[in-house]
């Protein structure tokens, strides 16, 4: 098995597995994170309150979180194949990746931000800020080692959707496994391909969590 | 009087709750003059932390005015208010800074937050953090100073501004009585030297004996004494002025039947064995149910609660007794504790 061809196959996998996931969540973040910022400032409790916002950037949110990825995949083929011109391949995957990874970009900075003290938020308030400088100067910056763990998390769970993306020809290490693995029986080059993803979480998921802690000075 | 620099007038405040209207504060008067030191009292629950944030619309009063330098707070814009709150520091229980930036960058804050240039900005911090006396811990993040020294960044934070007032929640609650001492010399001092207004709100009765120069109680949602905090000390007038100027050991059941002495100490008397020489020259026991003085430079300061001899003519005698050497005395029977 150890061919040419079959290395730079996985080589190949690895680069379009990153490619999908790094710009996938990266993506997920431009929508997640005014969404999850929209969710906290919005809320009851938030620094302007807009109740009928916030239920129903709610009710988006778990309605979008609640369709199982595969399914989202093939509904929005039409709308993949206006925005890429494609359906299969790693850059179409993308746009099913992004809009499901989205909401859970949301929530995770949702969750992340409401860790911020409210006692520091009033005092912010109390010297003069706007909303604007609360989030950008407050907010944002004090949550932000918990922002980063949140990002290891969404990066991780993306790379995981891609390779499930592989089973409909979605690219990557996904549609290597699924083609060796499941149409012909290649069971080693198939586990090479999950080796290489257990690889590709580690280092991830080591690199931001290394970051999150450099940046805590908690 | 001085010149007021906050008044509030007829101000209410209620939040809505599952349960109905619950009303914190209830027609409150209050005039706090230029460059005092102003203390609000009152147990936990009673409304105090609620009537500050009032004071800077942290909180908005339902009814009612709030004047900040003849300015009503409530009719102001929302960019109107947050220059006035420019000119209120505010400093609070858990100090409340930023986590994320050093001793400096929070100082600095404020300052930002009204777009002061960097240079500048940190050249200010460093002033106010040597004012503090905390030069050395620039560089610290909060996470590594103690408490005392996170109250006296958020103070410097609070002076970044040159505000008129300085509002204090709570400031010393969190506080050991050692930094509590030493962070009220500090507010003092500012008081003093930068002329700066203070409103203290408190708990503590010991607070407001050691740096107000008046005080208001608040009970059950109103204001229930206000004055001089000499006057309210000696001679508290409600219940509740009477629970606070007694601490902790407030005056036991024993109370209630036996008539009482209650002798203040407020320095005008050198530190002498009043007590032991009073029962020398009636030649009659006394008991002591409650005593906290201080000698401070020689002079009393405190109070003490003894209970008198049942026999009428001894009583009048030890009150002519400690009257005579120039201390307050006043009888306390009857009171419940």
């Amino acid at each position: 098995m150890w061919d040419e061809t079959t290395l730079n196959l996985l080589i190949q996998g690895v680069g379009e597995s990153l490619y999908m996931t790094l710009v996938s969540t990266f993506f997920a973040y431009i929508i997640g994170l005014p969404l999850g910022i929209l969710l906290v400032t919005s809320a009851k409790e938030g620094i302007r309150p807009r109740p009928w916002l916030f239920k129903t950037l709610d009710v988006i949110v778990n309605l979008t979180r609640s369709i199982p990825f595969l399914i989202l995949l093939v509904a929005i083929i039409p709308f993949t194949r206006l925005v890429t011109g494609t359906m299969i391949g790693p850059t179409a995957t993308i746009v099913p990746l992004t809009l499901s990874a989205a909401p859970f970009v949301a929530r995770l900075v949702e969750s992340s931000i409401k860790e911020v003290d409210v006692g520091v938020i009033e005092a912010a308030q109390s010297m003069g800020a706007s909303n604007m400088q609360i989030i950008w100067k407050v907010m944002l910056p004090e949550a932000k080692p918990s922002l980063i763990v949140g990002c290891a998390i969404a990066t991780t769970t993306i790379l995981g959707y891609s390779a499930m993306a592989g089973f409909t020809g979605g690219g990557g290490l996904g549609t290597i496994a699924t083609n060796f693995g499941f149409y012909r029986y290649q069971y080693d080059v198939m586990l090479v391909t999950v080796v290489l993803l257990v690889l590709i979480v580690q280092v991830l998921q080591g690199i931001l969590m290394k970051l999150a802690g450099l940046s805590n000075k908690k | 009087m001085g010149e007021a620099i906050i008044e509030i007038r007829a101000l209410s405040k209620s939040f809505r709750t599952k349960d109905g209207e619950v009303t914190v504060l209830r027609d409150i008067n209050l005039t706090i003059e230029k460059d005092e030191i102003f203390g609000i009292i009152g147990m936990s629950g009673a409304g105090k932390s609620t009537l500050v944030r009032c004071i800077n619309m942290l909180e908005k009063p339902t009814h009612g005015t709030v004047l900040f330098d003849g300015r009503d707070m409530a009719k102001l814009s929302e960019r109107e208010l947050r220059e006035v709150r420019r000119s209120m520091g505010m400093i609070f229980q858990q100090f409340n800074l930023l986590m994320q930036r050093t001793a400096e960058g929070n100082v600095c804050f404020p300052l930002e937050l009204a777009g002061m240039d960097e240079a500048s900005a940190r050249k200010r911090a460093k002033d106010l953090l040597e004012l503090v006396g905390l030069a050395d811990k620039a560089k610290a993040y909060p996470a590594q100073l103690s408490g005392g020294q996170k109250q006296r960044v958020a103070i410097a934070r609070a002076l970044a501004t040159d505000p008129k007032v300085l509002l204090c929640d709570e400031a010393t609650s969190a506080l050991d009585p050692t930094t509590t001492t030493s962070i009220l010399a500090l507010l003092k001092d500012i008081n003093q030297r930068l002329g700066i207004t203070i409103v203290m709100i408190t708990h503590q009765m010991s607070v407001i004996e050691e740096i107000c120069n008046r005080v208001a109680i608040i009970d059950e949602s109103h204001i229930a004494e206000s004055g001089k905090v000499e006057d309210i000390f000696y001679k508290p007038k409600t219940e509740i002025a009477q629970k606070l100027v007694y601490p902790s050991g407030k005056p036991t059941q024993q109370f209630i039947s036996k008539r009482c002495m209650r002798i203040v100490f407020d320095g005008n008397s050198s530190f002498e064995p009043v007590i032991a020489n009073m029962v020398l020259e009636c030649k009659a026991p006394v008991n002591i149910m409650y005593a906290d003085t201080k000698n401070i430079d020689g002079k009393a300061f405190g109070q003490m609660v003894v209970q008198l001899p049942e026999d009428e003519v001894l009583a009048q005698k030890m009150f002519h007794y400690v009257r005579a050497r120039g201390l307050s005395a006043e009888e306390v029977n009857g009171y419940v504790g």
